[in-house]
C-alpha cells in the first residue's frame, strides 16, 4: 500500500519534471491552449469548528476570480477554482493538497487559515514544487517550510506585540491574564509574543492558563484568573472557544475586557458570545469600516454576492488570489519556479487588507487594526503600524 | 457546585451505558451520540419555538417542554437503533454487536453534520432560564442553572430508581439482566424489555443533553471530539460505579464530576482528563468490578 503510494508520488514528480522541462523548452509556458482555464486550488476548513474561516476565504477567492475573469482573465485565459474541505484536521489538509496537485494538477494552491494546517499543506506543496500562498496563517513556522510557501498576512510576533501595545497604551492595563489554547500552534505563538511584549512595556502578566480547543468548562482557569484581578484577559484562541470563554467570564462576575487575535474574526463570535462578548477587543487584518475606496468597493460587491459583511479572512482570501494573478501576469508562466519568483518579487501590491510587500522570508509586512465588539459587529478602533 | 452539576449529567449518561450493559452485556458506543442528539434537538426545538429571535427569556415551562420533546425524540431514536441495528444481532457473538455499535456511532455523527440536519457549525443555545447567583460561599458561586440542573437530574434518577425497583416493568428488567433465558421462560417478553431499556436510557441521555446545553450554551458542532470525550467520561463513571449497577452509575457520575472539577480547580486545569482516567485505572486495579459492582465468576 505504502509502496504504491510512493510510486504514484514518484511518477507524479517525474511527470511534473517533464512537463516543467517541456514548458521551459517552449519559452515560459505561454503556449498552452488559450481556451483552457487555469486551475488553482484551495484547501480550507469548510466544515468543523472553524468552518466560517474556510467558507469566508473561499468566498473571497471566488470573488477575486469572478472579477479577474470578467476583466479578461490572466494571460488571456480564464481562472477556475477547485476547493477541498480539510475539516480543520491536519491529516486531511495534507491529503487535500496532495489531491489538488497530483490529480487536479493545479498550478498554485491557496490556503489555509489555521497555521497548523498551512504547515501540513505547505510541506506537500513544497515537496511537489507548487507555489502556495496562505491568506491568513500567522504562525512564523508556516513560511519556514520552504521557498514555495508564501503568505499575505502579518505574523504572530507582530500581532502579539500589537495586542500588548494596545492593552498598555489604549486600555492603560497594568495587569493582564492569559488564557490560551494549548493544542494550537497559533494560540501558543500569540501567547508567547503577547507575554514577552507586555512585560517589555512594563506590564505584569498575572497568570497564564490553558485550555483545549472545544472545552466547555473554563471555571477552574477563570476562578484562578479572577483571584489575580487583571485589567484585561488575553484569549488568543478561535471564535467558538472565545465565545464560550466570554460567557463564563461574565457569569463569574469578571468585568475586565477580553482581548483576542484574528482567530476571533467570525460572525459566529457574536452569535455564540452574545451580550458577553460586547466591549471586548481583537486585533485583525482589516476593518470593513475602512473608508478607502478599494475597501468599500470590495465590501459592497461582497455584500451583493454573499449577503453579509466580509470578515478579515474573506478580505485576505481575496487579496491572496489577486496577488497570485498579478504574479502570474508578471511571471508570464505557470511553472512552479518562475511563478514562485514572481510572488516573491511582489512589491507595494495594493490589497484591501493594506499594501503588501513580500519580504525575504516570504512574509508580508503590514499594519494591524484593533476592533471592538459593538452591538454584535466588530467596530474599528485604531490602526497600529509595525515598529520601524 | 460545578462538580455536582456536571457530575449529575455524567450520571444520567452513565445510566444508559449501565442499563444496556446490564441487559445485553455489551457496551453501546452510540450512547454518547444520543446525548449529543439530545443537546442538538433541544437547540433545534428552542430555536423553532422562536425564542432565539424574540431575544427574550421564555418562561420555565418552555424549558420543561423542550426537555420532554428532546427526551421523546431520543427515546424514539434509541428504540429505532435497537430495533434495526442490535435486535438482528441478538444471537450473534458479542463482538459483532460491539462493532455495530461503533458503526451506529459513526453513522449518527456524520448524519448529524449534514446540512439539512444540524450542520457543521457551532451554535448558541437560547437561554430558557435567566441565570442568577443564588449565594456565594467562600468565593464559590452557586448558580441557579446549576441548582436546577442538578435537581432535575436527581429527580430523574429518583424516578428511574422507583421504576426499576418498584414496578412490574422494573422487575422484568432486573429479571432479564439476571438471566435472559429463564426470564423468557417465565413469560417475560424479553424483546419488549430490551426496547424499553433503550428508550429509558436514551431519554435520560437526552435530558442530560438538554441540561448540558443550558449550562454550556455554546454548543460545539455535532461531531466535535469534545462530545466523544464527554461520552467516554460518562462511560468511565459507569465502570467505576460497577457496570450493570444502576446506583453505581449514579455514584460514579457524581464522583467523576467532583474529581474532574476539583482536580482542575486545586491541582491544574491542564490535566483534567488525566484525573478521570487515572481514577479508572485505580478502581480497575483495586476493585475491578467497580465500587458497587459484584464480582462475577466467568463460567468456564
Amino acid at each position: 500500500m505504502s509502496l504504491n503510494a510512493r510510486n504514484t508520488r514518484l511518477s507524479a514528480a517525474v511527470a511534473a519534471l517533464f512537463i516543467g522541462a517541456g514548458l521551459a523548452g517552449c519559452g515560459g509556458g505561454g503556449k498552452a491552449p488559450a481556451s483552457e482555464p487555469i486551475l488553482i486550488g484551495h484547501f480550507g476548513s469548510m466544515t468543523g469548528s472553524e468552518a466560517t474561516f474556510g467558507q469566508s476565504t473561499d468566498n473571497g477567492i471566488r470573488l477575486a476570480i469572478k472579477e479577474v475573469n470578467a476583466a479578461g482573465g490572466v494571460m488571456g485565459r480564464q481562472i477556475s477554482l477547485k476547493t477541498y474541505d480539510d475539516q480543520g484536521k491536519g491529516q486531511e489538509a495534507g491529503t487535500a493538497v496532495t489531491r489538488l496537485i497530483t490529480s487536479d494538477k493545479v498550478v498554485a494552491v491557496l490556503g489555509e487559515v489555521a497555521s497548523s494546517l498551512s504547515i501540513a499543506g505547505g510541506r506537500v506543496a513544497q515537496q511537489y514544487g507548487v507555489p502556495m500562498i496562505s491568506p491568513s496563517s500567522t504562525n512564523p513556522q508556516v513560511t519556514e517550510t520552504g521557498d514555495m510557501v508564501f503568505r499575505v498576512c502579518f505574523l504572530d510576533p507582530f500581532q502579539g506585540w500589537v495586542a500588548a501595545k494596545f492593552a498598555r497604551e489604549n486600555l492603560k492595563a497594568e495587569k493582564a491574564a492569559i488564557l490560551y489554547d494549548q493544542g494550537q500552534a497559533y494560540s501558543k505563538g500569540l501567547m508567547d509574543a503577547f507575554d514577552k511584549a507586555f512585560k517589555e512595556m512594563g506590564g505584569t502578566i498575572t497568570t497564564v492558563q490553558a485550555y483545549n480547543g472545544g472545552d466547555q468548562d473554563f471555571s477552574a482557569q477563570l476562578t484562578t484568573i479572577r483571584q489575580t484581578n487583571p485589567n484585561v484577559i488575553f484569549v488568543p484562541g478561535y471564535y467558538t472557544d472565545a465565545g464560550n470563554v466570554s460567557i463564563q467570564v461574565r457569569k463569574l462576575g469578571l468585568t475586565a475586557p477580553l482581548l483576542g487575535g484574528d482567530g476571533w474574526d467570525s460572525v459566529k463570535l457574536a452569535e455564540i458570545g452574545g451580550a458577553s462578548i460586547e466591549g471586548s477587543y481583537f486585533t485583525n487584518h482589516y476593518s470593513h469600516q475602512n473608508p478607502a475606496p478599494q475597501v468599500q468597493n470590495f465590501v459592497a460587491t461582497y455584500k451583493t454576492d454573499y449577503g453579509q459583511i466580509p470578515d478579515g479572512l474573506a478580505a485576505l482570501g481575496y487579496d491572496a488570489a489577486r496577488l497570485l494573478f498579478d504574479a502570474m501576469n508578471r511571471a508570464g508562466s505557470l511553472d512552479g519556479k518562475p511563478l514562485a519568483a514572481a510572488i516573491a518579487a511582489t512589491k507595494d501590491f495594493p490589497g484591501v487588507t493594506g499594501t503588501i510587500t513580500i519580504d525575504a522570508q516570504r512574509n508580508a509586512q503590514k499594519a494591524a487594526v484593533v476592533l471592538e465588539m459593538k452591538n454584535g459587529v466588530p467596530a474599528y478602533v485604531t490602526t497600529i503600524e509595525p515598529p520601524k | 457546585m460545578d462538580g455536582v452539576a456536571v457530575g449529575s449529567l455524567y450520571a444520567l449518561i452513565a445510566l444508559g451505558y449501565t442499563m444496556v450493559y446490564g441487559t445485553l452485556q455489551f457496551i453501546n458506543f452510540a450512547h454518547s451520540d444520543i446525548f449529543v442528539l439530545g443537546a442538538w434537538v433541544s437547540y433545534t426545538i428552542a430555536v423553532a419555538m422562536g425564542y432565539a429571535l424574540a431575544g427574550t427569556h421564555p418562561p420555565l415551562y418552555a424549558g420543561i417542554l423542550i426537555m420532554l420533546a428532546a427526551m421523546a425524540t431520543c427515546g424514539a431514536a434509541g428504540f429505532t437503533i435497537e430495533r434495526l441495528a442490535y435486535r438482528p444481532l441478538r444471537k450473534a457473538p458479542r463482538l459483532n454487536v460491539l462493532i455495530t455499535a461503533i458503526g451506529v456511532s459513526l453513522f449518527l455523527q456524520n448524519v448529524g453534520q449534514l446540512k439539512w440536519f444540524f450542520g457543521t457549525q457551532p451554535q448558541r443555545m437560547p437561554s430558557v432560564l435567566e441565570d442568577h447567583i443564588l449565594a456565594t460561599f467562600a468565593g464559590v458561586q452557586v448558580h441557579l442553572v446549576d441548582v436546577i440542573g442538578a435537581a432535575t437530574a436527581l429527580a430523574l434518577m429518583l424516578v428511574l430508581d422507583w421504576l426499576i425497583f418498584r414496578t412490574r416493568m422494573g422487575r422484568a428488567m432486573r429479571a432479564v439482566s439476571h438471566d435472559t433465558n429463564v426470564a423468557s421462560l417465565m413469560g417475560i417478553n424479553v424483546d419488549a424489555v430490551i426496547s424499553f431499556t433503550f428508550v429509558l436510557g436514551s431519554s435520560l441521555a437526552a435530558a442530560a443533553g438538554f441540561l448540558y446545553a443550558m449550562k454550556y450554551p455554546g454548543l460545539n458542532q455535532p461531531a466535535h471530539a469534545t462530545w466523544v470525550l464527554l461520552g467516554l467520561k460518562a462511560f468511565v463513571a459507569a465502570v467505576i460505579g460497577g457496570i450493570g449497577n444502576i446506583r453505581g452509575a449514579m455514584l460514579g457520575g457524581v464522583l467523576i464530576g467532583f474529581i474532574e472539577l476539583f482536580g482542575a480547580a486545586y491541582l491544574s486545569p491542564h490535566l483534567r482528563d488525566i484525573y478521570v482516567f487515572s481514577i479508572l485505572i485505580l478502581v480497575l486495579l483495586v476493585r475491578p468490578s467497580g465500587i458497587l459492582g459484584r464480582a462475577v465468576a466467568e463460567k468456564v
